[in-house]
Formats: C-alpha cells, sequence, structure tokens
C-alpha cells in the first residue's frame, strides 16, 4: 500500500494541473489579505472560493486521474497484492498530494497574513473537503467503466452538493416556515459536506452574531466542543461511506 | 463697552458675597471629625471642604443650598446599605468624591447621588464605585452632571441599577461622563429640554442610551459601545440626535439605535458601526435620517412597515451585510442621494449620480426577514447566484425600495 501510494503521490506531486491549482490559490489569498483592509472580509471571501473551487477541483481532477491510470492499476492487479491496499493507496497518493498543494496555496498565505482561529478553521475545512471530495469522486469513477459517464457523474454531484441542495434547503424552509425548524436545519447541514464545512467557518467570523436566533442556536449546538466532534464526526462520516462503498464495488468489479 | 468703574463694583460685589459665605472644614487636624456634623452646621451658600480620607457615616443629606467639595482622595463608603449624597436642597453643589458601595435594594432606589426635587445644582468630578444606582435625578430641573466616572458591576438586569437616571425633570445638561458596567449606562423618563453631550457609555448589561416620553433633548458627541442591546429611544418626539458613534454592539439581538414610535427627530452625521443591527425603526416617521456613516453591521438599517415619512438621505452604506431589511411591501419613506457600496450601476452624464436606481433590500435580506432560518445559508454559493439573477430581474424584492438617485463616490462628510 505504502507503495502504491508514493507511486501515485510521486506522480500526482508532479502534474502541472496541480501547480496551477496551488499557485492559483496563493495568488488569491494573498492578494486578498494584502490589498483588503480587513482579515476577516479576506477570510469570508475565501470562504466562497474553498467552497466552490476545492470541491469542484479534486472531484474533476480526482475521476479524471482515476480514468487515465486505470492500465496502471490493471497491471497493479497483476500482482500479488489484494485490491482493497491498491484501491486506498490511490486514493490517499491521490489526496494527499491534494492536501499538500492547498496547503502551500492557501495554507501559507494564512499562516503569514492571518493566524486567527476563523482562517485556521477555514484551512481545516479546506483540507476536510479535499479528502471527502476526492472520495466521492473514486466513488462516482469505479460506478461506471465508461470515462465521460464517470466525470459526468462526479460533476453533477458536485453541482447537487455546491449549488442545488441549498436551492432544496431554501424550499424546505419556505414551505414549512409554520413550523419549528431548528432541529430540522440541523440535519440539514449535516447532509451536506460543504454546507457543514461553511458553518463550522461562519460560526469563527463575527458575522455569526447576525445570524440572531439561528445564529445562537447554531452557536450553542456547533460552539461547543460536543458540536464540534458532532460536525467532524459527520464530515468523518462524508469521507468514510463513499471510500467504503468505493472500496466495495472495486474490489468486487470485473476490471 | 463694560466701563472699568463697573468692573470694579462688579468685583467688590462678588467679594462682599463669599466674604458672606463660610468656609467649614472636613478632616485633618483642624477640621469637624464628621461631613454630617459640618453640613448640619452650613448654612445656605457655605462651602465645606473635605480633607483626604476615607468616610464611613452612613447617607449625608443636603437640606440647604450648600457647596460640598472634596480635596483629592476623599472617600465615602456606604458599606452596602444606604444611599451616599442626598441633594434636597436647589444651588447645591457636590464636587471631587468618590462614592462607593451604596448597596442594593428591592424596594427603594439607591444611589450613589440622588437629587430629589431640586433646580440648579451642580454634581462634578465624582467617581462613582460599586453603586446600585449612579446618579438619580427625580423631578429636579437645570441641574448640571458633568465629568463624573460611573463604575457599577451589573450582573443581573433585575439586581442592577443604571448609571445615570432622571425621571421627570427637564432643563439638565449630562455633560463628559464616562459610564461603565451599570444596566442602562443613560436612563431618560419624562425627561424634556435636556441635552446630553460627550459621554461615553459602554459595556453596560442592557442599553447603552435608554430613554422613553423625552421630547426636545439634544444628543451629541456621545460613544455608546459594547452594550448589552445598543440603544433603544422610544415614545418621543422632537429629538436631536447628532455626531454620535454606536459601535460594537455584537449580540444576536443588538442595535446600534432602536427607534420606537420616535417621530419628527432629526439623526445626522452619526456613526454607525459594526452592530448586529446599525439602526431599526419601527412606528418611527416623519424623521430625518441624514449624513451619517453605516459601517460593517449585519443589518445597517431595518424600518418596519409601520414607518412612514421618513427620510433617509445623504448616508453612507459600506461594508453591510444587508443593506436594508424590511417586512414592509409598500414603501413610504424617502431613500435618495445615498452611497451604497454594492451599487454597480453606471454615470454616464458623469454628474456623480447614478444614472440606474438601487434597490438597497436584496433578495436574500427578504428571505430572511420572511424567515430567520434562512440565515444558515449566508455565504452559500447559491444565494450569491440567486441574488445576482434578482438584480437583473427583480421580481420578488420590494420595487418600491429604491434610491433612484445613489451616489457613485462614497459622501464626505463629519462624524465623530
Amino acid at each position: 500500500m505504502l507503495k502504491v501510494f508514493s507511486y501515485v503521490f510521486q506522480e500526482v506531486f508532479r502534474n502541472r494541473m496541480l501547480v496551477f491549482y496551488s499557485l492559483f490559490l496563493f495568488l488569491l489569498s494573498s492578494g486578498l489579505f494584502y490589498f483588503g483592509a480587513d482579515s476577516s472580509k479576506a477570510v469570508v471571501s475565501l470562504l466562497h472560493v474553498v467552497l466552490l473551487v476545492v470541491p469542484l477541483l479534486c472531484i474533476v481532477f480526482a475521476t479524471i486521474h482515476y480514468y487515465n491510470s486505470l492500465e496502471f492499476i490493471e497491471l497493479l492487479l497483476a500482482q500479488p497484492v489484494p485490491r482493497r491496499r491498491i484501491f486506498t493507496g490511490e486514493y490517499l497518493g491521490l489526496s494527499v498530494a491534494m492536501t499538500l498543494a492547498l496547503l502551500t496555496g492557501l495554507g501559507l498565505p494564512v499562516l503569514f497574513w492571518d493566524t486567527s482561529a476563523a482562517s485556521l478553521f477555514l484551512l481545516a475545512m479546506g483540507v476536510m473537503l479535499t479528502f471527502i471530495f476526492t472520495s466521492i469522486a473514486f466513488f462516482a469513477s469505479v460506478s461506471s467503466t465508461d470515462k465521460s459517464k464517470g466525470i459526468g457523474t462526479a460533476l453533477i454531484i458536485w453541482f447537487y452538493y455546491a449549488v442545488i441542495f441549498d436551492g432544496l434547503v431554501l424550499l424546505v424552509l419556505h414551505y414549512f416556515s409554520d413550523y419549528p425548524l431548528e432541529k430540522v436545519v440541523l440535519v440539514l447541514t449535516t447532509l451536506n459536506p460543504i454546507d457543514l464545512a461553511r458553518v463550522f467557518v461562519l460560526l469563527k467570523l463575527d458575522t455569526s452574531a447576525l445570524m440572531g436566533y439561528t445564529g445562537s442556536l447554531f452557536q450553542s449546538f456547533f460552539g461547543t466542543i460536543w458540536g464540534i466532534l458532532f460536525s467532524l464526526f459527520f464530515l468523518l462520516l462524508w469521507l468514510v461511506i463513499p471510500l467504503w462503498l468505493s472500496i466495495r464495488i472495486f474490489t468486487r468489479k470485473d476490471l | 463697552m463694560l466701563n472699568p468703574a463697573y468692573i470694579i463694583i462688579l468685583f467688590a460685589l462678588l467679594i462682599s458675597f463669599s466674604s458672606n459665605a463660610v468656609k467649614i472644614h472636613v478632616g485633618g487636624s483642624d477640621g469637624l471629625a464628621s461631613i454630617r456634623e459640618a453640613v448640619m452646621k452650613a448654612k445656605a451658600g457655605d462651602t465645606v471642604l473635605v480633607r483626604a480620607g476615607v468616610y464611613m457615616e452612613g447617607s449625608i443629606v443636603l437640606n440647604k443650598g450648600i457647596v460640598l467639595l472634596a480635596e483629592k482622595g476623599v472617600e465615602i463608603d456606604a458599606q452596602g446599605k444606604e444611599p451616599l449624597i442626598v441633594i434636597r436642597a436647589d444651588k447645591s453643589v457636590v464636587k471631587g468624591f468618590t462614592l462607593k458601595n451604596s448597596g442594593y435594594s428591592d424596594i427603594a432606589e439607591i444611589a450613589g447621588i440622588r437629587l430629589e426635587n431640586v433646580k440648579a445644582c451642580r454634581v462634578e468630578d465624582n467617581y462613582l464605585y460599586n453603586n446600585f444606582f449612579g446618579i438619580y435625578l427625580s423631578n429636579s430641573s437645570y441641574c448640571i452632571l458633568r465629568n463624573n466616572v460611573i463604575h457599577g458591576f451589573a450582573r443581573t438586569e433585575t439586581s442592577s441599577g443604571n448609571g445615570i437616571h432622571l425621571w421627570k425633570s427637564d432643563h439638565n445638561t449630562v455633560l463628559g461622563n464616562k459610564i461603565k458596567g451599570h444596566r442602562d449606562g443613560i436612563y431618560f423618563e419624562f425627561v424634556k429640554n435636556s441635552s446630553i453631550i460627550n459621554n461615553i457609555s459602554e459595556d453596560n448589561l442592557r442599553y447603552g442610551l435608554h430613554f422613553m416620553f423625552s421630547d426636545n433633548d439634544v444628543y451629541r458627541y456621545n460613544i455608546f459601545r459594547r452594550n448589552g442591546s445598543g440603544v433603544a429611544v422610544m415614545y418621543t418626539r422632537d429629538v436631536e440626535m447628532s455626531f454620535n458613534r454606536f459601535e460594537h454592539n455584537w449580540g444576536s439581538a443588538s442595535y446600534g439605535l432602536l427607534l420606537k414610535d420616535i417621530s419628527k427627530s432629526q439623526i445626522r452625521n452619526n456613526m454607525f458601526l459594526r452592530n448586529t443591527t446599525g439602526l431599526y425603526m419601527e412606528g418611527s416617521h416623519s424623521t430625518i435620517i441624514e449624513q451619517n456613516d453605516f459601517r460593517e453591521n449585519g443589518w445597517a438599517l431595518r424600518i418596519l412597515g409601520d414607518c412612514y415619512n421618513d427620510t433617509i438621505t445623504s448616508n453612507n452604506f459600506i461594508g453591510n451585510s444587508f443593506d436594508v431589511a424590511t417586512n414592509a411591501v409598500r414603501n413610504m419613506n424617502y431613500f435618495y442621494s445615498n452611497y451604497w457600496d454594492k451599487y454597480t450601476g453606471y454615470d454616464l452624464n458623469k454628474d456623480g449620480t447614478g444614472d440606474i436606481s438601487y434597490y438597497p433590500v436584496s433578495l436574500y435580506s427578504k428571505i430572511t426577514e420572511e424567515n430567520p432560518y434562512a440565515l444558515m445559508m449566508l455565504h452559500s454559493f447559491f444565494i450569491d447566484l440567486l441574488n445576482q439573477t434578482e438584480k437583473l430581474l427583480p421580481s420578488i424584492t420590494p420595487d418600491q425600495f429604491l434610491d433612484a438617485l445613489p451616489k457613485m463616490k462614497k459622501l464626505m462628510h463629519d462624524t465623530y
């Protein structure tokens, strides 16, 4: 597994797209911190970018990577190595490389300009989303042998979580506005890793005060150590379940 | 011009008056032992000068208009039992004392300095520490409260009093006081024709300033900061609030300034900085809101449907999460010539005014007004998308809320 990991890691790390990704994040975040008068505003802008770009890039990059390295995987499968190990090696190699790219692109400016709780949380959530969406991408890829279909599925998944889901939540809130929705809102948040990450960072920004009653509900829930553990648990579920499912499919699949 | 002879006569008169007034000393080697005794001995117009030391002798009641002066380092400690100084005579002066530990009562409103039914008194340069109420005026007029520092330790709203409390009083001046840690910093009820200038009211449990039924008052150059719920003013007309700062009232139910049933008033040149809601208006009408700066608030302005005939003009709205929120469908107020940093229009004829109108109530602001839970979607990509679409094709947001003459550049005006 370690060997597969290091192969994949080295291969991905040399990829030009990843360098661009890292560079883009670096320029954007240091630009925002440098030109912005207020670092908390920069964190808000970065939050928008991280929630949109990180999942998108992870999902596209990981699916393309999977389909491109199918031949390499087939070659490995000819060796006496368990499929599970090959797959986890692939996954870890890819997601660790992506995380490193994120940490250089976003982490360095954050450490240099603003090490407030909000921006550190933002960074942590960036890493979390990288792992989660790589795992979801792998799930989409193993689900179909056709490359275009796989990438299409992955993109639809991204679009669902980044855009459509919030629209659905809004609809639910609108149609059921006569009912007490506190718990519903909490549950709905856990159903989308991007929303979880957003609320997590939001509560560390002082704009959270503006959320009023809803905010204090979130604050009293997510603000405590139990709330943090709870949401981390759900984030981990978002990582583990797709990964577990894809390993299951991968080990039983006729390649 | 004044004849020098007049001045000499005036001077002579002054000397003769002051020679009538006796100066009584308290403390030190030659003074009386207690302030009470000195007050008892003194006649109206006399001066009681208290020398440095700690005095613990219960309430001191001024029944005649005397001048009670403290040297540096005079401390009166009530040891948690009773009010400290009670003024019951006109033209009394209390100056330079440190007054501590008035104690707390459920039935009486115990205060550091209490003025009852008097005129033309002055309370100056005192330091009030850990009292139930700081300075309390009831039915008193033409008094001056100046440069006092009032520091309380309010824990709950029910067990604490106000820093400066005025009830049914008029023509008073509250000038340059610093109030901290009480229930309400400054509290007015039925106070007319008074001016409140240059005070700092911060870290109070409830409101920095709280007034009701107090017409014709003027508030200038005050700072209201980090108070539990900001500033709330109610049921009053003809008030002028200008050059004040309302800042850092971040709490789930905090306001920079809350107006309830305020009419015919002027709110000018104030700074609203980093409040959950900068200015909240309910049931207010015929009020002018002009040349204020709204910066970095959650909601800059929240105006309910029962407000009418208010004018909002020449203000700067910069860096607020929401510019205007409302529950109204029809707009009965006037918005014009403000600067909105979210305005994206153009100015072809270069007259400094945008050619297309600005709609300050965003779709998301409308949604959250109807359904506060939607606030959990703050900074969501979907919301940004929705706002942009609505901007291009307004269909849900109230189209009467508009600034037809939005400014292209930030307006230059003075704030405190």
